[in-house]
């Protein structure tokens, strides 16, 4: 008989600490076979459809850049709240607000163009972003709530909030009645990066600059060894003299205000007006990249583009295949159980132990031990 | 009193070894515990005490070797079995839940669903018979070190054990408090238990114990009856040579010495409603002296240690003064700026973030105050900066560790209290507060820090030393004062101290009437 036994490592394993996330990869694509049989396709028609078709023209992969650009501007502030463990799970809503925000000008004052436009669009998507994400942190810090149960309700009014705002005050007044507002002006429309081969945008050189700054944030700069030390050991960061109160504020308005960016740049780039609906969930998705890629700005990256690979897969098997896009969510969240199974491989190794192991194999040991030690 | 040397052995281990990567933590132990004896487990840091134990107690399985329990080969596979076999633990580094009551902590280790109350009432009367008075009912997160080991020790014997380990249990407590677990162990031994102590203090370990194996690098390198050997035989055998013995210097002019740090009337209301309250606190720690605060654990030394620190502020903003500043309302970063340096009590958690590098933990306590040297530009850190200083302070200190700049936590005890005490020791601080600078530390490293403390005070800091251990502070003081009930009596000069008068004072006697019973006696 034999059972698994999970060993605490000394140190935690810098190897397994990387492999984690493709560990759990190829976990996800197991269950997915799995998943896939039970549906009655194919598991590798399917995989073809789900993974390779959608990123097999350049227009594709420009199509993939739209899809990661919020994923990963979202998720590397996530990262910054996370690891200062500061549970922002409202990212949603911060998206929201930095899009609200930002389409006031164009909204309200269709007039007003020039290259100014774009600029303040994206500073006040980013103001309304941290603005929204502040109240969480301010009910922390005054009153000590969850910040896990007030960012994740204010998702929802966010959601509420847009709802009746293009339903109501800024509503196209020559829409035909349809709940959105007017298309944005063309100094408001963030530009295609190669308007020749694709649709990607300007959002998805501001995810990997975001990245690129974050990364040297948390791992160059005194600012993100605060937050890395209040994040681990809350006691021994008071006594460094880190404040635990600013580094809440800190890492809510740095994830709100990239939400943000990424809200603003979602509607004047990929959508160009406000609608009831402007994300298919990217800021819950978020965490789910933010975890893949280690809560490592650089891993975030890669994770991002993976997580827009399963929202484009799931529209490929549905026009294919007749399968529900809501695979892609199945998908999501097996990837996201199996990172956080994988990362106990970190801290702790498995061993398989036989139950009955008899006197003389331990006698057998004793005799291999001082061998071994010869050897040596 | 006498043990019973001929009866058969409780415990018995052959060959028991435990490899760790290269490293070969214990090699090949042999050890004996008869029925009915007080066994020592001697030896310094990382000499693979703690492993051994961990393998008695089934938290970590040996590589090899055998152990026989009352005669019969037993495999101990977890803490568990171990329990069920009859062993209990007392372990050096608590594991209590601090937001849970001190019976729901014992609860979860009895793990019978027995209601907490019965729990809690048997807890409160074993306590009491054994003279380690506990209230169950009170929060462990305001209980002090020497407090939450009662806890440990009377949830150890609810578990009724033939065995039990204790590791490095007086380490927290006052000589009174030692005397009283002394005899608790002395009547277990009585009621026919065995006990194996595990402790770096020679004199009690020639006090209580009968036998005493000693490990030194993973080996045993012997057996012997502690009664008929010298604290210095012993300390040979542990160390491979002689400890050095701590010397202080007198120092002359002290009394018109400039006091460095100025403590002025701090009060301070209880933060909790367990927490003491200060009342009234002044000090005065000139330049060139070493000033020792005795308690016993629990009278308001760490919200005091707080205070000081600045990691709490004061309303009076000088009732705390450094180098002639007012500093009550500084926080501990503006303080440190003004050449103070801070060594809290806890090591892993407090004083150095455990899942972080050596290095970064330098970068802790000194991002500030050296701020030129390892902050660039724009925040950057300089991270060979702070490595170069890392490794300065590990070969001053003598740290020894498994990598060039391994994670605080894969330390031990005492070598990282080596590094936490280098690392303010490095800035040549003016002010110097430490609290319970050896906590769990061999004797060898214990010295050393404690050498260097003087040495700092000599070189013209004023350094300010809270411990339970009055050993200690007798050793390295220039005065000592008691905190009793969050008071501090006034300082008594080292040659008018004595073991009584402060040991009357940490009882509760008035400061006042305490001097006066003594200028009579």
């Amino acid at each position: 008989m034999m059972r698994l036994e999970l060993v605490k490592r000394p140190q935690r394993s810098a190897l397994f600490s990387a492999l984690s996330p493709f560990i759990a990869f190829a976990l996800t694509i197991i269950a997915g076979a799995v998943l896939f049989a039970l549906l009655g396709v194919n598991p590798l028609t399917a995989f073809r459809i789900y993974f390779v078709e959608p990123v097999s023209q350049v227009w594709q992969l420009h199509e993939l850049a739209i899809k990661a650009a919020p994923l990963i501007l979202i998720a590397v502030g996530l990262s910054v709240c996370y690891k200062a463990n500061i549970w922002n799970i409202g990212a949603e809503g911060q998206f929201i607000f930095g899009a609200i925000f930002g389409s006031a000008i164009p909204v309200l004052f269709p007039q007003f163009e020039g290259p100014l436009v774009l600029p303040l669009m994206l500073l006040l998507g980013m103001v309304g972003g941290a603005a929204y994400a502040a109240i969480p942190a301010f009910l922390k810090t005054r009153f000590n709530t969850n910040e896990i149960l007030t960012s994740l309700m204010l998702v929802y009014v966010a959601q509420l909030f847009l709802d009746w705002l293009v339903r109501g005050p800024w509503r196209d007044p020559q829409g035909h009645g349809f709940p959105q507002t007017i298309q944005f002006g063309d100094s408001a429309v963030l530009p295609e990066l190669m308007p020749d081969a694709g649709r990607a945008n300007w959002g998805f050189v501001f995810a990997l600059v975001a990245a690129l700054l974050i990364w040297i944030l948390m791992g160059r700069m005194l600012k993100g060894f605060e937050v890395r030390v209040l994040g681990s050991s809350p006691r021994a960061g008071r006594f460094a003299g880190f404040g635990l109160s600013r580094m809440v504020f800190f890492a809510f308005l740095l994830s709100g205000a990239l939400a943000g960016l990424a809200g603003i740049s979602e509607v004047s780039g990929a959508i160009g007006q406000l609608q009831p609906v402007i994300s298919p969930g990217y800021g819950f998705t978020a965490i789910i990249v933010a975890f893949l890629g280690r809560l490592n700005p650089l891993g975030i990256i890669a994770a991002g583009l993976v997580l827009a690979l399963t929202y484009l897969g799931g529209e490929a098997v549905q026009s294919a295949l007749g399968i529900s896009d809501k695979v892609a969510r199945v998908f999501q969240g097996m990837l996201l159980f199996f990172v956080l199974g994988c990362d106990t491989l970190i801290h702790y190794r498995i061993r398989l132990i036989g139950l009955a192991l008899t006197k003389q194999e331990g006698a057998a040991k004793l005799d291999a031990a001082p061998k071994l030690k010869e050897a040596r | 009193m006498s043990a019973n040397h001929d009866g058969a052995n409780l415990l018995e281990v052959r060959g028991l070894t435990k490899i760790f990567g290269t490293l070969t933590a214990c090699d090949h132990i042999d050890l004996n515990i008869a029925k009915g004896e007080i066994h020592a487990l001697l030896g310094e840091n990382g000499a693979g005490k703690s492993t051994l134990v961990k393998m008695l107690f089934g938290s970590l399985e040996p590589n090899s070797g055998e152990i026989f329990w009352n005669g019969q080969a037993v495999r101990i596979t977890s803490p568990g079995a171990a329990k069920k076999l009859g062993i209990g633990m007392v372990f050096q580094h608590f594991s209590l839940f601090e937001a849970l009551t001190a019976a729901e902590n014992i609860a979860l280790s009895l793990d019978d669903g027995s209601p907490i109350s019965s729990i809690a009432a048997k807890a409160r009367a074993l306590s009491y018979s054994y003279g380690l008075p506990l209230d169950p009912d009170s929060l462990v997160g305001d209980l002090s070190v020497g407090e939450r080991q009662r806890i440990e020790i009377i949830r150890c014997l609810l578990q009724t054990p033939q065995l039990i380990i204790l590791d490095e249990p007086t380490s927290v407590l006052t000589p009174q408090e030692a005397d009283k677990l002394f005899e608790t162990l002395e009547r277990l031994r009585s009621e026919g238990k065995s006990i194996l102590y595990i402790s770096h203090r020679l004199e009690e370990v020639k006090r209580i114990c009968d036998r005493a194996t000693v490990l030194r690098h993973g080996k045993v390198v012997g057996h012997c009856n502690p009664r008929e050997e010298t604290a210095a035989s012993l300390a040979r055998m542990m160390v491979g040579n002689e400890v050095q013995a701590v010397v202080r210097a007198p120092v002359d002019g002290i009394e018109t010495a400039q006091p460095l740090l100025e403590i002025r009337g701090l009060t301070r209301k209880p933060a909790t409603p367990f927490s003491i309250p200060l009342k009234n606190i002044s000090l005065n720690v000139r330049a060139g002296e070493v000033i020792g605060i005795a308690g016993v654990a629990g009278n308001g030394q760490g919200e005091f240690f707080e205070s000081v620190s600045g990691e709490v502020l004061q309303q009076d903003a000088a009732s705390v003064r450094i180098r002639g500043k007012d500093a009550g309302g500084l926080t501990i970063t503006g303080r440190r700026l003004l050449g103070a340096a801070f060594v809290p009590e806890e090591r892993l958690g407090h004083g150095a973030a455990p899942r972080m590098k050596l290095s970064e933990n330098l970068l802790l306590s000194r991002h500030a105050t050296d701020g030129k040297a390892f902050v660039g530009a724009g925040g950057m850190v300089k991270s060979g900066a702070i490595y170069a200083a890392s490794q300065r302070i590990i070969e001053a200190m003598d740290v020894r560790k498994s990598a060039p700049d391994p994670e605080a936590a894969a330390l031990s005890g005492g070598n990282l209290q080596k590094f936490i005490v280098g690392r303010e020791l490095d800035r040549r601080p003016s002010v110097m507060v430490v609290n319970q600078p050896t906590w769990g530390v061999d004797a060898g490293a214990a010295a050393h820090i404690r050498q260097a403390l003087i040495e700092l005070s000599r070189s013209g800091s004023a350094v300010l030393v809270i411990s339970q251990d009055l050993d200690e502070l007798f050793e390295i003081s220039d005065a000592i004062a008691v905190m009793h009930n969050g008071e501090l009596s006034k300082p008594m000069p080292i040659a008018e101290a004595t073991f009584e008068k402060v040991g009357l004072l940490m009882g509760g006697a008035e400061p006042g009437h305490a001097e006066h019973t003594l200028e009579t006696a």
